[in-house]
């Protein structure tokens, strides 16, 4: 293969990686032998076995690959680099059906204890954060990093920067989703929700982080068009905060550099405030600011429709990043946090709404003359009734925040039910519609293998989320009215377990919505994967394919 | 505008966009809507003004405290206060009025039961039974057999210092491992645990003669149960004529608790429930059925 | 039909052509905030109430506490008693920032799932948590919580020295004492009548020494969660607590 006019030599990039992973062979193995724990060892040996697999990749890679570097442009269009982008489509489908799997079976476990089994790793208290994590981190954080690898480069119209980097990403990325995963079920916790992974698992993220920030940045600066898309300031804007909050929450001192134990620096009251601080940004920046930037480019794309303000943009991108960072204190109402925070919070939060909704207005204004698509396109569909969960949940979120109302929801399954609105109504609908956009044209296939069963997945799992969500508002409220319930002489009606046998059926009804999600998402996993044989079901009507620019074929490396 | 249909480009026709491009995207230049932006204005205001009132922004060494000093402790320390004058001079009554008074008060009695129905929902239902039946190891509390006493006021007792609880005045006493510590052999103890079934007519081997129980009986346990076994409420040692059994009727379940002897632990409940509570549980638990 | 901007408007293309740029203002923008709440909480006065009573987990409680943490009892465990009426008469008094000072991570949860915590230290037997821990059911038949029967085994303490240490490097009031006699504190809070109890509750005021599992001759895992629970909410003396003060309103 290598061409004969050249001597063919590592790249630094090359050089430097095989170097390193080569070290964390030996790094890893070391760890091993010393370790103190099971799960450390354990750890150990997964990371030297996938620094070993990292290494031979990049081996291969360049035994494989042609001794002059890798076009930019090929025919004057640009040569996308789409292999780590369909990585992560791939992987963001498989890791979806596991979170959604392992979120019904926390949700059946809670109806019926039985089935924790007893065993340590079939326990709520280990599979919990396995489902936030899997559907979070590992579904959302896939769909987040293959689609802004997609965006970027079609909206700077430049080949992604770095050739190995992008698939250090991906794949640094996805071990440490694996690392977290497994840490889970063997009880290596840190206990901050949505941060629990232990300190050498976030160290790896750090690092696979800043590189992801890096290949972004220098794709923008690759770019042909001289203003960066409104997209490319939410995805942008996502990844530094999450750099910022993922550090700062992070800190800890471990007990021993082979142990999987270690303490976070904070305690009480600040380590609280800094939780939250991160946890509420995590759905800021994470949930929200990222997943507007899918927003931002598959809306108007699919739609055909000009972004429908360019100074809603503007205004709704600085207040919102602006406003978000404030409101953590709404998650310690009433706590022992000092009262002149919980202010900040409230009010904050309250402010925040506006700047929240200025998303959903552009999103859904870009539809007006289109809205005929609504009818025939259900792809399209899912996302503007993503937006449609997303103004909800936007507007839920600050009345939650007002003190007199969080004293009600706050512990309760209210909070379950926002949470899951937003998660299974915004996050997971403008996923998923995305992902149906994606396949066809990383496939270069010319349309999805059944419109049909989009629409069956769009109904079913349309259903699952009403279920859920009632369900837990109904249970939620409830409960909350149950805590503070007074009888006529001014003592106590209920105690608390009557509480917790009152949330009985609603934890069933949960489940079953629970079981509708997790159908749609396997109606989907199966026409993707139709799609990608490029079989077509048989169907009276298509909607006209859309808009996939002509597939810059030859792809070079991959 | 590469890929849009006809009927677009017509509708677009008379709006302005911002003139850039990407990917086949371009932006209008819509000015931000009138009703969004002025709500934004509404929010900001309406913050402005609730710092003005609560405490909110932090200093150097203070944080601003707000028009009124509102703190919520200080709100809900006011709240519950509030809550418990208004029961008025019945709620005082409660806080002094002696057991027995209540008890024969109606008014006070009343009040009284929904404050210790309350209280046992959250206290003590975990292990006495949300009836209050109990079960094994946590004794009923409707019946009339009583192992520390069924008055008021022993009952009262009991409640406030527990039973072999961290409490300075806890009840004392316990069950003697008599085949774990060697004073007893097995033999023994089977003999003496179908002694003691006898005595509520459930012998279990007619081979074991009673006279042979009877006298290990009498050497090692009358000095807690009693000669008749009838019991002592003194040491809360319980009565082993009648049917009801604390750890179980069965053989296995006698012999265990001579072999291992027992100290079930009622936990104390001055200082973690107020004061009043405590007497109103007494009220409440004696209500039940086996009060004395 | 392009529009030329103009104004303020004009002068976004800065953010919007240099990325680096947009990086930093970004970057600044979204610092503001946690800086302005966060920061103070380290330095104001009334952020930590002034209490007497607190100290440092015992070496047996913390093992326990990590118990807690590894099982994830806080995802349906609160441990902060709101200051609001019915949790007040429900729990007990409102959790104080003191009564967590030490705890790194902190535990006050974010749902309710189960009952609060914070005060459940002295509210049941050791033998009633163990019954619960097996099977939840054989004590509250409507019990939606899991059974724990496996932490019925030996607990691995070789290194709690260590983790002593770790706590200390981050501001934990260990003293060299104190780490050193980690393992034996550990043994004697254990062990009923053993010597060394004495030793333990010099270092550790109130500290509780038992056996916890009802098994003297191990100790195991559910020896340290039961010595958690127990001492939950019982170290601060509320009787030397002026809730009125004006700085513990805050
Ligand atoms: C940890 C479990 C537990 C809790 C919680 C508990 N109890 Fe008990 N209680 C016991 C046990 C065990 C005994 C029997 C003690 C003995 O064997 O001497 C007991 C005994 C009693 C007795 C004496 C019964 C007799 O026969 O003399 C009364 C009265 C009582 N409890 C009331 C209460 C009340 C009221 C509460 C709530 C405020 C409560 N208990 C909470 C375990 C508990
Ligand atoms: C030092 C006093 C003491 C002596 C001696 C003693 N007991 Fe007990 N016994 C108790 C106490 C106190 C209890 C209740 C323990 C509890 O409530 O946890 C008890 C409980 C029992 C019970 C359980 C009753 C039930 O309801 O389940 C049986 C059976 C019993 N004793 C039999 C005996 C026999 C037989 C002997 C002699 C071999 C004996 N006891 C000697 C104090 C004593
Ligand atoms: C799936 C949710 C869940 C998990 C996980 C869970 N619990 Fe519970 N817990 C409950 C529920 C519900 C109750 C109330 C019913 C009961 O008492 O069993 C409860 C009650 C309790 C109580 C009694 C509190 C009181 O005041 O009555 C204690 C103590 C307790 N749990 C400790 C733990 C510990 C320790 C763990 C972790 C090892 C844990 N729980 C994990 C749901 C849970
Ligand atoms: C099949 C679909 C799903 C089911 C059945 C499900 C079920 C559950 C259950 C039972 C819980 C625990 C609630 C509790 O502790 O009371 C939970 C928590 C959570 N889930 Fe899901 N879930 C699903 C999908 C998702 C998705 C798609 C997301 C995010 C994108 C998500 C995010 C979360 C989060 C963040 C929490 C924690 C909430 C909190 O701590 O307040 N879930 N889920
Ligand atoms: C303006 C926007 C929003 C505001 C002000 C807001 C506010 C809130 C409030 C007040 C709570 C409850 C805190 C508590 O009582 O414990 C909460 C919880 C939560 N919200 Fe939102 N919310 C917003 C949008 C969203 C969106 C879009 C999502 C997307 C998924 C989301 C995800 C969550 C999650 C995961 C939690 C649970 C955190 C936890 O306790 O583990 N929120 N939010
Ligand atoms: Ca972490
Ligand atoms: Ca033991
Ligand atoms: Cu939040």
């Amino acid at each position: 293969m290598a061409a004969r006019a050249h001597v063919k030599y590592m790249t630094e990039g090359e050089g430097g990686l095989s170097a390193a992973l080569l070290a964390g062979v030996l790094v890893c193995l070391f760890a091993a032998a010393r370790a103190e724990d099971a799960a450390f060892a354990f750890h150990a040996y997964l990371s030297a076995a996938a620094s070993l697999g990292g290494l031979m990749l990049v081996l291969s890679h360049f035994a494989g690959r042609d001794a002059s570097p890798v076009p930019q442009e090929v025919n004057g269009k640009p040569n996308y680099n789409l292999g780590p982008v369909k990585f992560a489509v791939i992987a963001s489908v498989v890791w979806g059906i596991a979170g959604f799997l392992v979120g019904v079976i926390i949700a059946f476990q809670l109806w019926a204890p039985e089935l924790n089994f007893g065993l340590p790793f079939t326990n709520f208290g280990r599979l919990r954060p396995l489902h936030t994590s899997a559907v979070i981190f590992a579904f959302g954080g896939n769909v987040l990093i293959g689609t802004s690898f997609y965006v970027v480069q079609r909206t700077c119209r430049a080949r992604l920067a770095g050739e190995l980097a992008p698939w250090f990403v991906v794949l640094g990325y996805n071990f440490f989703i694996v690392l977290a995963g497994t840490g889970y079920l063997l009880g290596v916790t840190q206990s901050k929700e949505y941060a629990e992974p232990e300190w050498y698992a976030d160290l790896w993220l750090t690092i696979v982080w800043v590189v992801y920030l890096l290949v972004f940045l220098g794709t923008i600066w690759k770019r042909k068009e001289p203003h960066i898309f409104v997209a490319n300031w939410f995805y942008l804007a996502f990844i530094v905060t999450i750099a910022m909050l993922h550090i700062v929450n992070n800190l800890a001192m471990p007990v021993s550099v082979f142990g999987s134990k270690s303490y976070p620096i904070f305690s009480g009251v600040q380590d609280a405030l800094i939780q939250w601080w991160y946890g509420h940004n995590a759905v800021g920046f994470f949930l929200t600011a990222g997943f507007l930037a899918i927003m931002y480019y598959f809306i108007p794309k699919r739609a055909e429709r000009p972004v429908y303000s360019y100074r809603l943009s503007i205004i709704h991108f600085w207040a919102l990043i602006f406003m978000y960072i404030w409101a953590g204190p709404h998650h310690l109402h009433y706590t022992a946090l000092p009262d002149w925070a919980q202010t900040l919070g409230m009010t904050f939060s309250i402010m925040l709404w506006m700047p929240s909704w200025g998303g959903m207005i552009n999103g859904l204004m870009t539809l007006s003359g289109a809205w005929d698509k609504l009818r025939t396109d259900p792809v399209l569909r899912m996302m503007v009734v993503s937006l449609a969960f997303y103004g909800m949940s936007t507007f839920e979120g600050p009345m939650m925040s007002i003190k007199a109302v969080n004293s009600l929801s706050h512990y309760t399954d209210w909070t379950i039910g926002h949470v899951h609105s937003g998660a299974l109504g915004w996050v997971a609908y403008v996923s998923f519609g995305a992902l149906y956009c994606l396949v066809p044209w990383l496939w270069n296939r010319p349309r999805l293998y059944s419109l049909k069963l989009v629409e069956w997945h769009f109904w079913v799992s349309t259903l699952g989320i009403v279920l859920y969500i009632t369900s837990m508002w109904v249970a939620g409220i409830m409960q909350g009215l149950m805590w503070r319930a007074y009888n006529a002489l001014g003592f106590l009606e209920y105690s608390f377990i009557e509480t917790v046998e009152a949330m009985q059926p609603y934890y069933l009804v949960r489940a079953l919505g629970g079981v509708l999600f997790l159908t749609g998402a396997l109606i989907m996993a199966f026409n993707l994967y139709m799609t990608v044989r490029g079989s077509e079901a048989e169907e009276e009507e298509q909607v006209p394919v859309l808009a996939p620019a002509p597939a810059p074929l030859p792809i070079a490396a991959e | 505008m590469a890929h849009a249909s006809q009927k677009n480009l017509e509708a677009l026709a008379d709006q302005e966009t911002t003139g850039h491009e990407w990917d086949g995207i371009e932006e209008f230049n819509n000015p931000l809507p009138r009703w969004w932006l002025w709500l934004l204005y509404a929010t900001v205001v309406w913050s402005i003004a609730y710092w003005v009132v609560y405490p909110s922004w932090p200093l150097v060494r203070d944080y601003t405290h707000g028009l009124f000093g509102y703190s919520q402790r200080a709100a809900v320390l006011n709240e519950v206060e509030a809550a418990r004058a208004a029961r008025g001079e019945l709620g005082k009554a409660l806080a002094s009025a002696p057991l027995e008074e209540i008890r024969k008060d109606p008014e006070l009695l009343k009040l009284a039961l929904a404050n210790g129905k309350a209280a046992f929902g959250d206290n003590c239902a975990s292990c006495h039974g949300t009836g209050a039946t109990g079960r094994t190891g946590y004794p009923n509390l409707q019946d009339d057999e009583w192992l520390w006493g069924g008055t008021l006021e022993e009952i009262y007792q009991t409640i406030r210092v527990g039973a072999r609880a961290g409490h300075g005045e806890t009840r004392q006493s316990e069950m003697l491992a008599f085949g774990r510590d060697g004073m007893l052999k097995r033999e023994e103890i089977r003999a003496v645990a179908n002694y003691v079934l006898s005595l509520s007519g459930r012998a279990f081997d007619p081979k074991l003669k009673l006279e042979d129980g009877q006298a290990i009986f009498a050497q090692n346990c009358a000095a807690c149960h009693g000669e008749t076994g009838k019991g002592n409420k003194e040491m809360g040692a319980p009565d082993l004529t009648d049917a009801i059994w604390l750890y179980g009727s069965s053989p296995e379940q006698v012999m265990a608790t001579i072999h291992n002897g027992r100290k079930g632990v009622m936990p104390s409940w001055e200082g973690r429930l107020d004061p009043v509570t405590i007497k109103a549980l007494a009220v409440y638990v004696h209500s039940l059925g086996g009060g004395q | 039909m392009a529009a030329t901007q103009t104004g303020l408007w004009k002068k976004h293309e800065f953010f919007e052509k240099n990325s680096i740029v947009l990086l930093i203002g970004t970057l600044i923008v979204v610092a503001i905030g946690g800086l302005i709440e966060i920061v103070p909480l380290f330095y104001l006065k009334s952020t930590v109430e002034k209490v007497e009573g607190m100290r440092p987990y015992t070496p047996l409680e913390l093992a326990g506490r990590n118990i807690y943490i590894r099982e994830g009892c806080y995802l349906c465990h609160s441990q902060m008693i709101r200051s609001m009426r019915d949790e007040v008469e429900r729990y007990g008094h409102f959790s104080l920032a003191a009564e967590s000072m030490y705890d790194h991570p902190f535990q006050w949860g974010s749902k309710r799932t189960g009952p609060d915590l914070a005060r459940v230290g002295g509210k049941y037997s050791d033998e009633w948590h163990r019954d619960h821990l097996k099977d939840p059911k054989s004590v509250v038949p409507t019990s939606i919580m899991p059974s724990y029967a496996f932490l019925d085994r030996e607990l691995d303490f070789r290194g709690i020295a260590a983790d002593l240490k770790a706590n200390r490097a981050i501001g934990v009031p260990y003293t060299d004492d104190m780490v050193e006699s980690a393992r034996a504190d550990l043994l004697a809070q254990a062990s009923p009548d053993s010597p060394g109890v004495e030793e333990l509750q010099k270092r550790y005021p109130k500290a509780v020494a038992r056996d916890f599992d009802g098994d003297p001759k191990r100790v195991t895992e559910l020896d340290a969660l039961i010595a958690y629970l127990q001492m939950l909410g019982t170290l601060v003396d509320f009787k030397l607590y002026d809730g009125k003060a004006q700085d513990n309103l805050r």
